[in-house]
């Protein structure tokens, strides 16, 4: 990590142009030098339905650039795990298995956070627009579905966070939910 | 009218006869040649499936060509058009339509398919429970699918229903249609209306997807597209074809190789006719036989027609040479005594096979010994009335004594022989382990490559492959159904101790009338479930007001009619109940067919799991290898009952220890190195190579009882000698032109019998008693 930030500064240093400017470039660059790590998460769901948010909490890890895992403890365990394109979910001894090469539109929800976590500015930019405000310190990306298919499940997701470390994901649903995952680093590789 | 026209009439009156038997016979080319003609119980399950199960009426398509978008509309009209015809029961591609129709009955009919509906599930207790788990899925990644359901379906019915299905065994999707999983080729499943076991019903099937295929192709304009197409039909159609295509062509090449032999010798086109004549009369025989004993004849039974004729022509061409000089008189007496214990051996060899249980090898036997009997008959009793050769045949006398001379060289060869038999004996001792093939695959008709195409196809549909099956047999639809959820609730306990996947059932989508009716009693009225639901929402963050479409469902669920077979009309869960509850003659069938979990299946976990219950488990793998290993067993006795009948017979009439050993050597000698000659070109050896080697034997001894005859008389004629080798080169060509085919049991008759008859004549010679050049 110290390394990584030790070149990061350095190439700051030799491109200061670039550094004033902060852009979405930049951002993904960094967050493609982040080779993974582990987190925790709180997640709350504002659903209509619901007088109260529903709320989850649990570990992430990330292990760049194929490997996302989930793994919820309250209120109920359950993991997420994502390899490639093959999904799975595990809860209650059912295993589901989804390959999402089949699933556009899922596959375009993952990318939302794989493409994020890894700084694949392309595989991005194939379904969302991206605008970023912010500096490198403190940075908001916001990415708006430029696909029908999509926005019809997410209006806009808002990611944000500090150097190359992902700190909230925000998803607004169509129907006017949303729901606001909020991570906090426990270690870095 | 002279004797001879009497004859004839005769014979042309029976074969009249026959040809009108044959013209109404029914032939066959399907399975069923390969299927135990006495099942037991668990083999019945697979012959049942084989022949009438919903499997064996599945086609896999795969279409190829053009773009994705392109292939999925090529996929869309091609459903729209086949769905249309009567010829095909159901056509699935993936569309979401289909999806949902079948979503929306799952839905529509949750509280009376869903196992979870009891009364508790509707106390105050149970909804707290079941609705604060709906609460907290919510929270799940798949909680934006569950959402929408929540108002109406809040205790989680719909995903209990989708709880055993398994999700994982979809086909992949692409542009809205099944694809494979290279996403390069857009896939179907059809089921057709004809049975598996009716072969034109298929073949027409086939060809309909094949020319709508073309004509949407065409009308798209996609002229890259191309079309596979694989399932047990195919196979069917496929295989018939091959063996029709090999009938004629084995029978065309055996005919004219033997004609033109025959034609060489007797230099007469009279000579010739009526040299054919016990050939034609054999195999029309044979068809008769077959077809009046068993009703149908295999398209393989006809196919060995190529080695019957070039057995059967020996006959005449004893009659022929041998009668050329001596005249009829001796040669009713000197020769025909002979033929007749050749024949008797080669109808011992032949008659053995009657007794097997395998369908296609008791046809085969019925076939030949009826052939070879009328052919040795028609020889005896009818050509003599036609005609003789009277010298018309070319001298084959010099031919004979270049032959004698040869024999005397050959003689040399003794010792050498010896060790080379040892040599064999001692490599298939020694190999014993690798002989043979152990599957029944092996004789299975269908090409290799149509395999791998079904292979590959299977695998990008994640069609079930099927292995384990638990079957269930009971009087009416009604009980089948409620055994059917018995026994699933003990499977449901495999399940949940990780011991199985999971299984289908067909009460999983039509419940049994009794569990709806439970269920539905389940069910409060809206009166008794508004506080009910009031009380147990106290304390969640749903609130009880939203519900109202639970309430009015429920209430709906109280009123309507039960699910009827009928209802699933239109989604495609009517196949998947269809193809696993089967009316059979007198009552119903279900199947339940296994799934793995992460642990392979245990049978015997299985078995004992369902101790006590009429359900009876069948792992179709072992299954088909039990059945195999039962023919080859089976195949092995009767080849030692058929040669200790040939030994019994020639001991009998040749009286002596000695001469049974000299006629019996070259036949064992013959087949020790035909069957170490095929084991080293790397021949995998499966049972009908053993049936062959008990046809060398029986054909085989003929030649040796010649020898034997002419050591007897001290002398051996250079015409009798040639006779024996024209003899035996037609019956080489017969049986060798098998070894050309392409289905295997054919084949591998072929290929022990045409070098083994050869080997069995020369060894025959070497090992003759010296006296016999005398």
């Amino acid at each position: 990590m110290i390394k990584c930030l030790a070149s990061g500064l350095l190439l700051a240093a030799l491109a200061l142009p670039a550094c004033a400017a902060f852009d979405v470039g930049q951002l993904m660059d960094d967050l493609a030098r982040h080779k993974g790590g582990k987190a925790r998460f709180v997640e709350k769901k504002y659903i209509s339905l619901l007088d109260k948010p529903v709320i989850s909490t649990g570990e992430l890890t990330y292990t760049a650039p194929a490997f996302l895992e989930k793994r919820t403890l309250t209120p109920k365990v359950e993991t997420l795990r994502l390899e490639k394109d093959l999904l799975s979910i595990e809860r209650e001894k059912q295993k589901i298995s989804i390959n999402l090469a089949s699933q556009p539109e899922a596959l375009a929800f993952i990318d939302s956070i794989r493409g994020t976590l890894t700084g694949n500015r392309a595989a991005l930019e194939k379904n969302y627009l991206l605008s970023l405000a912010g500096n490198p310190e403190k940075w908001v990306l916001t990415l708006l579905p430029s696909d029908q298919k999509i926005s019809a499940l997410v209006l806009r997701i808002t990611v944000s966070g500090s150097k190359n470390q992902i700190r909230s994901i925000e998803y607004l649903q169509a129907d006017g939910d949303r729901a606001v995952m909020s991570i906090e680093p426990l270690e870095a590789r | 009218m002279s004797k001879a026209g009497r004859a004839f009439l005769l014979w042309l009156l029976a074969m009249l006869a026959g040809a009108a038997i044959v013209w109404n016979s029914r032939f066959t080319a399907d399975m069923s040649f390969f299927l135990p003609s006495h099942p037991s119980a668990e083999q019945q399950v697979l012959v049942d499936q084989l022949k009438e199960g919903v499997v064996s009426r599945l086609l896999m398509v795969a279409i190829a060509g053009g773009d994705e978008t392109q292939r999925a509309a090529l996929s869309r009209e091609l459903r729209g058009r086949l769905g249309k015809m009567p010829e095909f029961v159901s056509v699935q591609n993936g569309e979401s339509d289909s999806q949902a129709a079948d979503r929306d009955f799952l839905f529509r009919h949750r509280y009376l398919l869903s196992p979870a509906v009891t009364p508790e599930r509707f106390t105050v207790d149970g909804l707290e429970k079941s609705i604060s788990d709906s609460v907290d899925r919510l929270a799940s990644p798949l909680g934006m699918v569950l959402k929408p359901l929540l108002p109406r379906d809040p205790t989680g019915e719909m995903l209990e229903l989708l709880r055993g299905l398994n999700a994982g065994a979809q086909p992949d999707s692409k542009a809205g249609v099944w694809a494979s999983h290279d996403g390069e080729r857009a896939m179907l499943l059809i089921q057709t209306a004809a049975l598996g076991s009716d072969t034109d019903g298929q073949e027409n099937a086939i060809k309909l997807i094949r020319s709508q295929f073309a004509e949407t192709a065409q009308g798209q304009g996609i002229a890259n597209a191309s079309l596979q197409l694989s399932g047990p039909g195919l196979f069917a159609v496929n295989s018939r074809a091959t063996i029709k295509g090999e009938v004629s062509r084995l029978s065309t090449i055996s005919t004219l190789a033997i004609v033109a032999v025959l034609f060489f010798v007797y230099r007469s086109l009279r000579l010739l006719g009526l040299g054919l004549l016990p050939v034609v009369s054999g195999a029309l025989a044979g068809v008769v036989a077959v077809s009046l004993a068993y009703g149908t004849v295999f398209g393989i039974t006809v196919g060995f027609g190529a080695a019957l004729i070039g057995e059967a022509v020996d006959y005449s061409i004893y009659y022929f040479v041998q009668s050329g000089r001596n005249g009829l008189t001796d040669w009713k007496q000197r020769f025909w005594p002979t033929i007749r214990l050749g024949v008797l051996t080669s109808a011992a060899g032949f008659g053995a096979l009657l007794f097997s249980g395998f369908p296609g090898l008791a046809q085969l036997g019925l076939y030949s010994l009826a052939g070879v009997a009328t052919a040795a008959l028609v020889t005896r009793f009818v050509l003599p009335q036609l005609g003789q050769a009277n010298g018309q045949t070319r001298d084959l006398t010099p031919f004979g004594r270049r032959a004698l001379h040869g024999m005397q060289t050959l003689r040399h060869l003794r010792w050498p022989v010896l060790a080379l038999a040892l040599a064999a004996t001692a490599t298939l001792f020694a190999e014993r382990e690798h002989l043979w093939n152990p599957e029944l695959a092996a004789l299975s008709p269908v090409s290799p490559a149509d395999q791998a195409v079904d292979m590959a196809l299977r695998a990008d549909i994640g069609a079930p492959d099927a292995r384990y099956l638990v079957v269930i047999d009971a009087a009416d639809r009604e009980s089948a159904l409620r055994q059917a959820e018995a026994t699933g609730l003990r499977l449901d306990a495999l399940v949940a101790s990780g011991q199985l996947g999971g299984y289908d059932s067909p009460s999983r989508f039509l419940p049994s009338q009794a569990s709806q009716d439970a269920r539905r009693a389940s069910l409060p009225t809206a009166e008794q479930l508004r506080p009910r639901l009031q009380a147990a929402l106290v304390d969640s963050p749903l609130a009880a007001g939203k519900l109202d479409g639970f309430l009015s469902d429920v209430e709906q669920a109280r009123s309507a009619g039960n699910i009827e077979r009928a209802s699933l009309n239109g989604t495609s869960l009517a196949l998947a109940v269809d193809s696993l509850l089967l009316p059979h003659g007198s009552g119903w069938s279900v199947l339940l067919p296994l799934r793995a979990g992460e642990q392979a299946i245990d049978p015997s976990a299985i078995r004992s799991a369902l101790a006590g219950n009429d359900a009876l488990f069948i792992d179709m793998k072992a299954e088909f290898d039990k059945l195999y290993n039962d023919y080859l067993h089976e195949a092995m006795l009767l080849s030692l009952a058929g040669l200790g009948a040939i030994v019994v017979l020639l001991a009998a009439t040749l009286r002596s220890p000695r001469r049974l050993g000299a006629v019996l050597l070259p036949l064992v000698l013959a087949v020790l190195l035909v069957i170490a000659g095929l084991h080293l070109l790397g021949e995998r050896l499966h049972l009908m190579h053993l049936i062959g080697m008990l046809l060398i034997v029986a054909v085989g001894s003929n030649y040796a009882l010649f020898f034997d005859r002419a050591s007897d008389e001290h002398r051996l004629d250079p015409e009798t000698l040639a006779s024996m080798l024209l003899a035996n080169l037609t019956t080489a060509i017969g049986f060798g032109t098998l070894a050309l085919s392409q289905v295997p049991v054919l084949h591998a008759v072929g290929v022990t019998v045409g070098p083994g008859a050869i080997l069995a004549l020369l060894l025959a010679a070497i090992f003759a008693p010296r006296a016999s050049a005398a």
